[in-house]
């Protein structure tokens, strides 16, 4: 393990175990490792003891923050859904948050999922998290047995082979491009705070769209989630997707088909954008979560651009500044509404072209 | 049984021959078309048309799917009918004008998928969709040589060169192939493919040989008919109430990738969608994992939380299925353990399981 990745790790179960030990918190959460390379368990601690096994690498990619509204349910004293909240504070979590989880955390208060005064936040300068499907492309889909983690490469070996790659190649789109890896709110720091990155152009991939044609465009997307098989992976590793019955679940009315027909799949995958508008922080989850490798992060990180460019905000920055789309100001921005003169240019209408 | 033997050109002539009269299939590598900058990661097999007797690349583990989607496709129309007013075929079911009934040759399929088939066949062997793709449906496995870190197929009864749901299975040895004719129907495949000689009783015992050599990879699985029979004998409360169960919840997100790239999960809903005054009936994939499989009219959910629906996939597969039908209903694939985002391993809920008292 790099010496980066050893030192934090045993920050977090020196701390955690004290948390713990000292009753501060009735869990915290974290990761461990599971039973194969690349993959980590998103993990509860109860117990002191449980600290030992929370570990912290490059591959820690789902976002803690999904799991947050439930694990604080679960530590609540028990009680009818009728029954009044009991007296006094109730129990609190640890939670690990590099700079986007700490920002859905703030957006998660914002939206009334989790409260500040319950969390213990662990606050971690983010490198950048790996790409399993990258470092698999880079050796052609063969099997990875192990993977050691030095401070700037990977070391990893499978059936006939054993490879070193520089661990930035192999880092996610998402990680690539960030500019906030450090925490905005915590209550502990561990490990260095890291120096933020210099991103040329953080929507390169978005602008690369942009300049398709419609036409050009509309294909793309279509390819983009014809291999999509509906699992909602990637809604569910999302902690932005806390409703309890999904749109795609409503049967009453029924807004989008349930098979993997594309037209179906194209409603999915463009509302559950929507739903992330103004308020995801692209951590990347969803499309760590994907088996088949789309990349529907794009989705969101256009409407990112859209956003910050439209309102001049960034979601979960700061917990005293609301989220746009749930504010409404006299002066709020309209072009998003109004579209160009339609037959003017080949791109009029093109907002509602399906 | 008949024992052919094959040379590469041989198999690659079968291909050609067959796809003349039915659709060939094989696994392959998804290129992603996009030049763009937004990286490829599609560095997986999946299933796809063979054509002009390309060769399956077999060589990077199982495809991304399972075959159940030949048999038990995503979505199915069941029939369709007009609502149309006026017409008078109006509400009369009729069998949809676009059913897929081209036949099929699976080929390349590993030892754990083809016993899917098998499995899947148990609950579905009343199902006449099911039993109509099927008998229009061969497979042409090929079994293995290697195992991958997530392969079990051993464990819970299967083999790594077995030959369950097969129609011919094939083996390489070295430069050369096997064909052991399974069934009719690869008797069938076998004329029309042409022109492959009967192996001689040296290469049959070389066949054997290697078999032997693969399975002792295998070696130091457990015993799959102990573990069933604990698995009977064991009482279904302690089961239900065991510890683990609050600890998977824990770190599972709930989604479908495990029940959806399973080969032996099977569960669907039926939903009416009506486009321009024809209503069609199809069936699609269902997951216990999700909160509406057993959702209400009432409203009431009897598995309305996630630490319910997580126990619910592993005792069905380790404890009802077995209860009901005889064995697991898990071939050993290792889908649902590479494919899970959080590393939910079956074989340690297997293992946990097996220690409930
Ligand atoms: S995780 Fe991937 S396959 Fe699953 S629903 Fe989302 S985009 Fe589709
Ligand atoms: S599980 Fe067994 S049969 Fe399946 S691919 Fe692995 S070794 Fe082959
Ligand atoms: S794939 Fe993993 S996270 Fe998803 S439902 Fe299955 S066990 Fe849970
Ligand atoms: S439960 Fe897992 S290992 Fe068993 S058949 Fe299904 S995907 Fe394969
Ligand atoms: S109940 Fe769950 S585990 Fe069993 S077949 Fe259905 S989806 Fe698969």
């Amino acid at each position: 393990m790099s010496t980066t990745n050893s030192t934090i790790t045993e920050d977090i179960r020196a701390k955690a175990k004290q948390l713990l030990s000292s009753g501060e918190v009735a869990a915290f959460l974290g990761f461990t490792t599971g039973t194969l390379p690349m993959t980590m368990r998103p993990f509860v601690a109860r117990r002191p003891e449980d600290a030992e096994r929370l570990v912290w690498n490059s591959f820690c990619v789902m976002n803690l923050a999904n799991y947050l509204p439930d694990l604080l349910k679960s530590v609540e004293p028990p009680r009818g859904p009728k029954d009044p909240p009991p007296e006094g504070p109730l129990p609190k979590v640890g939670v690990l948050a590099t700079g986007c989880w700490s920002r859905n955390i703030v957006v998660q208060i914002q939206e009334n999922q989790v409260q500040r005064d319950r969390l213990v936040i662990l606050g971690i300068g983010s490198r950048g998290m790996v790409d399993r499907k990258k470092v698999l492309a880079q050796v052609d889909g063969r099997e990875v047995w192990t993977s050691e983690e030095g401070e700037h490469s990977l070391v990893i070996e499978g059936p006939g082979f054993k490879k070193e790659i520089q661990r930035w190649d192999v880092v996610r789109d998402n990680c690539q491009t960030c500019i906030h890896p450090n925490p905005v709110i915590y209550d502990y720091q561990v490990g260095q705070p890291v120096s933020p990155r210099e991103v040329k152009d953080r929507f390169r991939q978005v602008n690369e769209i942009e300049a398709m044609s419609s036409e050009e465009r509309w294909s793309w997307f279509q390819e983009e989630i014809s291999s999509c098989i509906r699992c909602y992976a990637c809604r569910n590793a999302c902690p932005l997707c806390y409703c309890p019955t999904c749109f795609v679940d409503d049967s009453r009315p029924q807004w989008v088909g349930k098979s993997i027909d594309l037209a179906d799949t194209s409603i999915f995958h463009i509302l559950r954008a929507y739903h992330c508008a103004g308020r995801c922080t692209d951590c990347g989850a969803c499309e760590s979560a994907c088996p088949m490798g789309i990349h529907m992060r794009l989705f969101t990180k256009k409407l990112e651009k859209d956003v910050l460019e439209l309102y001049g905000t960034e979601a979960g920055m700061d917990p005293d500044v609301p989220l746009p789309l749930t504010t409404y100001k006299e002066d709020d921005p309209q072009n998003f509404l109004i579209t160009e003169a339609v037959g003017q240019t080949s791109e009029a209408g093109e907002g509602v072209k399906p | 049984m008949k024992v052919l033997r094959l040379d590469k050109a041989d198999l690659e002539r079968w291909f050609v021959n067959w796809a003349k009269t039915r659709e060939v299939y094989g696994p392959l590598r998804q290129s992603s078309s996009d030049s763009k900058s937004i990286s490829v990661n599609k560095s997986y097999t999946d299933w796809a048309i063979l054509k002009d007797g390309k060769f399956p690349e077999l060589g990077t583990g199982l495809p991304k799917s399972p075959i159940k989607k030949f048999f038990f496709p995503q979505p199915e129309t069941l029939f369709t009918c007009s609502k149309r007013k006026g017409d008078p075929d109006a509400f009369v079911f009729k069998e949809p004008e676009n059913r897929d009934n081209a036949r099929k040759v699976l080929v390349g399929v590993r030892p754990c998928d083809a016993r899917s088939v098998e499995l899947n066949n148990l609950p579905f062997e009343k199902d006449p969709y099911f039993q109509a793709n099927r008998a229009k449906t061969a497979i042409v496995g090929f079994t293995c040589r290697d195992r991958c870190q997530t392969c079990f197929c051993k464990e819970v009864g299967g083999s790594p060169v077995g030959t369950e749901g097969m129609d011919i299975a094939v083996t390489q040895l070295d430069d050369f192939y096997m064909a052991e004719v399974i069934t009719e129907k690869g008797e069938e495949l076998v004329q029309e493919g042409g022109g492959a000689s009967e192996a001689s009783g040296e290469e049959i015992s070389r066949l054997k040989e290697s078999k032997a050599q693969v399975e002792s990879l295998f070696s130091s699985m457990s015993d799959p008919a102990q573990a069933l029979e604990a698995m009977k004998a064991k009482d279904l409360f302690a089961l239900y109430n065991a510890p683990f169960w609050s600890q998977l919840a824990d770190s599972c997100i709930n989604c479908g990738i495990c029940t959806f790239l399973c080969p032996t999960c099977y569960c669907f809903d039926i939903q009416d969608e009506v486009v321009k005054g024809t209503i069609r009936r199809i069936r699609y994939y269902d997951s216990c994992m999700f909160p509406l499989f057993t959702l209400q009219a009432s409203g009431h959910n009897p598995r309305g939380q996630k630490v319910q629906r997580v126990r619910n996939r592993f005792m069905h597969k380790f404890k009802y299925f077995p209860d009901r039908f005889g064995p697991f209903s898990c071939v050993g694939c290792g889908r649902c353990i590479r494919e899970c985002p959080v590393n939910i391993d079956i074989r340690e809920v297997l293992k946990d399981l097996l220690a409930v008292e």
